[in-house]
C-alpha cells in the first residue's frame, strides 16, 4: 500500500468542502450583504405595503387637513406640499433602517458577519446602499401618490429628475445616520424610540409651511437645518424657480447648499457607524 | 509538534464592573472537542466571542492555530466559523440563499458556493427544505442552517456557542449527531455549554470555568474521578422514607447523604465500591422501607461540579454575560 498524500489532512466537513483561497473582496461582500436587504425587503410584503399606506395617509392628511390653512403663496399648496413631503419621508423610511440594524445586532446576524474573513466597512456599506435602494422605491411610490393627489412640476421635466436624484443622494447620507442609530441603540424599540427623536427637525423646517410663518426666534433654526435646505433645493427644481417656492437665492444656491449638508452627515456618522461595528 | 488550536493565557476581559474574563489559561489540540463548562454568566460567551475576534480582551494572550488574535484578527477569521446562541440566519432567505450568501463571502466563487451550499445542507439532513424561506423553519432546522453557515467555508476551528440552548430533546439529539458527523471528519470543535450530559456526551477535553478562570479540565472521566467518589443513588417508594432512608446511609457515605424529595431520592458519595452497596442494602432492609431502586454509580458531572465550586450548577447567576449592570449588582451580591 503506497500513500499518494502528502498535503496535512483536510480539515473540511467532507472531501467535497476546501477552504476558499482568499476571502471575497469589498464589492462582492457589500454586494452580497445588499441583495439580502433587497430579498428581504421585496419578500416582507407587509413592510412595502405599511409604509405605503403610512406615506399616503400622511400625506393626504397634509394636502387636504391642514392644507386648506396653509398659504405658501404663488402656487397651491399641492405643489408646495409635495417636494417636503418626499424629503422628509426620507427620515420616515429611516425608521425603518434604523430597528432593521437593532435587529440585526440584537439577533446575532452581525457577530455572523463580524466573524468572517470580510472588510467590515464594506458590510456596512453594502447595508447602507441596499437601504438607499429601498429607499428609492420608497420615494418613487410616494412621489406617484403626491400626482395621484393633484402635484405638478413646473419646471422642466430634467429639473424633476434632478430633484428626485438628489433625495436619493441625501437618502444615502441620512441612512448613515439611521445605520448609527440602529448600531448604537442595540434593540429595535431602542432604535425607533431615538430615530423619532428626528422627528421634531422636519416639522421645524421649510417641508410643510413657510419659514416665515413661524415665530421669529423659531425661523434661524429652521432656516439653518439640513431638512430646510434639502426642501428648498427640491421644490426650487419641481417648481423650476426658487422664488415660487418663496425663497431667495437661486437654485444653484440651494442644490449646492443641500450636497454639502449631505456630504457633511455622511462625513460625521458614516465613520462614527463603521467605527462603532468595527469596536471589540 | 503543531501550535495548539486555541492557547489562551491569562486572558482578562472586563465590562464596567463585572470582571468577564479573570485569567483564563486553556490550551485545546488540535484533534479534541473541547466542551467549556460553566453556569450563566461564567464568562464562556465573552471567551468564545473573544476567539472569534468579536470582543477585544483587555489583557493575557490569546493564540488560534499560532496566529495571535490581537495582531492578526483577519487571518484568525480565516480558518473560524461561529455559530451563536441564536440562529443568525435571514428569516426572509431560502436555506440555500443563506449558505450561499456565506460562502460567497467567505471567498468562494459562484460554482464553489453553490457545491459547498449543496454539500452542507446534505451533510445537515436539509436538502428537502433547502429553497423554502427559513421562516418557515422549525428551531431545530434554524439552529441546523446556523450550523451550516459557520460550515460552509470549511472552517479549521468551529466555536460553538451554547448550541442546544432552548431544543427540545429530538433537536437537541440531531444536532448532536451532526457535530459528531463533523468531527469524524476532522473538524476541530470548541463548544460551550451549560447541559453537563452535552458536554459529556461530545466532548473529550472537559473545562469548568466560573467567575471568568477555568476551575478545572480534564476528560469527563478525569473530571469524575477528580471528584474522588462513587456515589449510591437509593430511589424510595415513598417520600415520607427519604429522612429515614438518609440517616441508614449516613454511616456508610464519606459526606451526608442529600435528599431529593422531588424524584425521591436518596444520594450518598461512598468510597469502597461494591462492599458499601451491600452495606446499603443490608441497612435498608433492617429498616424495612420500600426502595425501587438502588444503584452504585460514577458522579455525575453535576455533583463534579458541586465538589469543585460547592455550589451545584443551578444556583449559579441566571444573568448571560453580556455586560449588564444588573448582572454586576448579582454578582457582587453573591460576593
Amino acid at each position: 500500500m503506497t500513500v499518494t498524500t502528502l498535503d496535512p489532512p483536510a480539515t473540511a466537513l467532507s472531501p467535497a468542502i476546501a477552504p476558499a483561497p482568499t476571502p471575497a473582496g469589498p464589492l462582492t461582500t457589500a454586494w452580497s450583504v445588499a441583495l439580502r436587504t433587497v430579498r428581504k425587503f421585496r419578500r416582507t410584503p407587509q413592510l412595502v405595503l405599511i409604509g405605503t399606506i403610512q406615506g399616503a395617509m400622511f400625506l393626504l392628511i397634509f394636502r387636504y387637513v391642514f392644507g386648506g390653512a396653509i398659504n405658501p403663496g404663488p402656487v397651491p399648496y399641492v405643489d408646495f406640499l409635495v417636494p417636503g413631503f418626499v424629503v422628509t419621508s426620507v427620515l420616515f423610511a429611516g425608521t425603518g433602517t434604523a430597528a432593521g440594524v437593532a435587529e440585526d445586532v440584537e439577533h446575532g446576524f452581525f457577530d455572523r458577519l463580524r466573524s468572517l474573513p470580510v472588510s467590515r466597512g464594506a458590510l456596512l456599506a453594502g447595508r447602507t446602499l441596499a437601504d438607499t435602494g429601498v429607499l428609492a422605491w420608497g420615494l418613487a411610490i410616494t412621489t406617484a401618490i403626491g400626482f395621484a393627489i393633484g402635484f405638478s412640476i413646473h419646471g422642466s421635466v430634467a429639473m424633476a429628475l434632478a430633484a428626485f436624484g438628489l433625495c436619493v443622494v441625501y437618502g444615502f447620507a441620512v441612512t448613515w445616520l439611521f445605520v448609527w442609530i440602529g448600531l448604537v441603540a442595540g434593540n429595535a424599540q431602542a432604535a425607533q424610540g431615538m430615530s423619532l427623536l428626528v422627528f421634531p427637525l422636519t416639522f421645524v423646517s421649510s417641508a410643510y409651511v413657510p419659514v416665515d410663518s413661524m415665530p421669529g426666534w423659531m425661523q434661524p433654526i429652521a432656516e439653518n437645518q439640513p431638512i430646510t435646505a434639502m426642501t428648498n433645493a427640491v421644490r426650487s427644481l419641481a417648481l423650476g424657480d426658487p422664488s415660487l417656492a418663496g425663497l431667495s437665492g437661486t437654485t444653484a444656491h440651494w442644490v449646492v447648499l443641500s450636497l454639502l449638508w449631505s456630504a457633511g452627515l455622511v462625513l460625521v456618522f458614516a465613520p462614527l457607524a463603521v467605527a462603532r461595528y468595527r469596536r471589540s | 509538534m503543531a501550535a495548539p488550536i486555541v492557547e489562551a493565557h491569562g486572558l482578562t476581559k472586563r465590562f464596567g464592573k463585572v470582571e468577564a474574563l479573570a485569567g483564563l489559561d486553556l490550551v485545546a489540540h488540535s484533534g479534541q472537542v473541547v466542551a467549556v463548562l460553566g453556569p450563566n454568566g461564567a464568562g464562556k460567551t465573552t471567551f468564545v466571542r473573544t476567539i472569534a475576534t468579536l470582543v477585544r480582551p483587555d489583557g493575557g494572550s490569546l493564540r488560534v492555530d499560532g496566529i495571535d488574535v490581537a495582531r492578526h484578527p483577519e487571518r484568525v477569521r480565516r480558518i473560524i466559523g461561529l455559530a451563536g446562541q441564536y440562529a443568525a440566519v435571514e428569516e426572509a432567505m431560502s436555506g440555500r440563499e443563506n449558505l450561499g450568501m456565506v460562502a460567497r463571502l467567505f471567498g468562494h466563487d459562484r460554482r464553489a458556493s453553490r457545491a459547498n451550499t449543496d454539500a452542507v445542507l446534505e451533510q445537515l439532513g436539509l436538502t428537502d427544505a433547502a429553497d423554502r424561506l427559513v421562516r418557515t423553519y422549525s428551531g431545530g432546522m434554524r439552529r441546523r442552517l446556523d450550523l451550516g453557515a459557520s460550515l460552509v467555508g470549511a472552517p479549521r476551528l468551529l466555536l460553538l456557542d451554547e448550541p442546544t440552548t432552548g431544543l427540545d430533546p429530538r433537536s437537541r439529539m440531531d444536532l448532536w449527531d451532526a457535530i459528531r458527523r463533523l468531527v469524524a471528519h476532522g473538524t476541530d470543535v470548541l463548544l460551550t455549554t451549560q447541559y453537563l450530559d452535552e458536554a459529556d456526551q461530545l466532548a473529550s477535553q472537559v473545562v469548568i470555568i466560573d467567575h471568568g478562570r477555568v476551575i478545572a479540565e480534564g476528560t469527563p472521566g478525569e473530571l469524575k474521578s477528580r471528584a474522588g467518589r462513587d456515589v449510591i443513588d437509593v430511589h424510595a417508594h415513598r417520600a415520607d422514607d427519604l429522612g429515614a432512608v438518609g440517616d441508614a446511609l449516613a454511616p456508610i457515605g464519606t459526606a451526608p447523604p442529600r435528599l431529593d424529595p422531588a424524584t425521591r431520592r436518596v444520594t450518598v458519595p461512598v468510597v469502597g465500591g461494591r462492599r458499601t452497596i451491600n452495606d446499603a442494602v443490608r441497612a435498608l432492609d433492617l429498616l424495612g422501607v420500600e426502595v425501587d431502586d438502588i444503584a452504585l454509580r460514577r458522579p455525575t458531572l453535576d455533583e463534579v461540579f458541586l465538589v469543585l465550586t460547592g455550589a451545584p450548577i443551578e444556583a449559579a447567576s441566571d444573568d448571560s454575560d453580556v455586560p449588564d449592570p444588573h448582572a454586576a449588582a448579582v454578582a457582587a451580591g453573591a460576593a
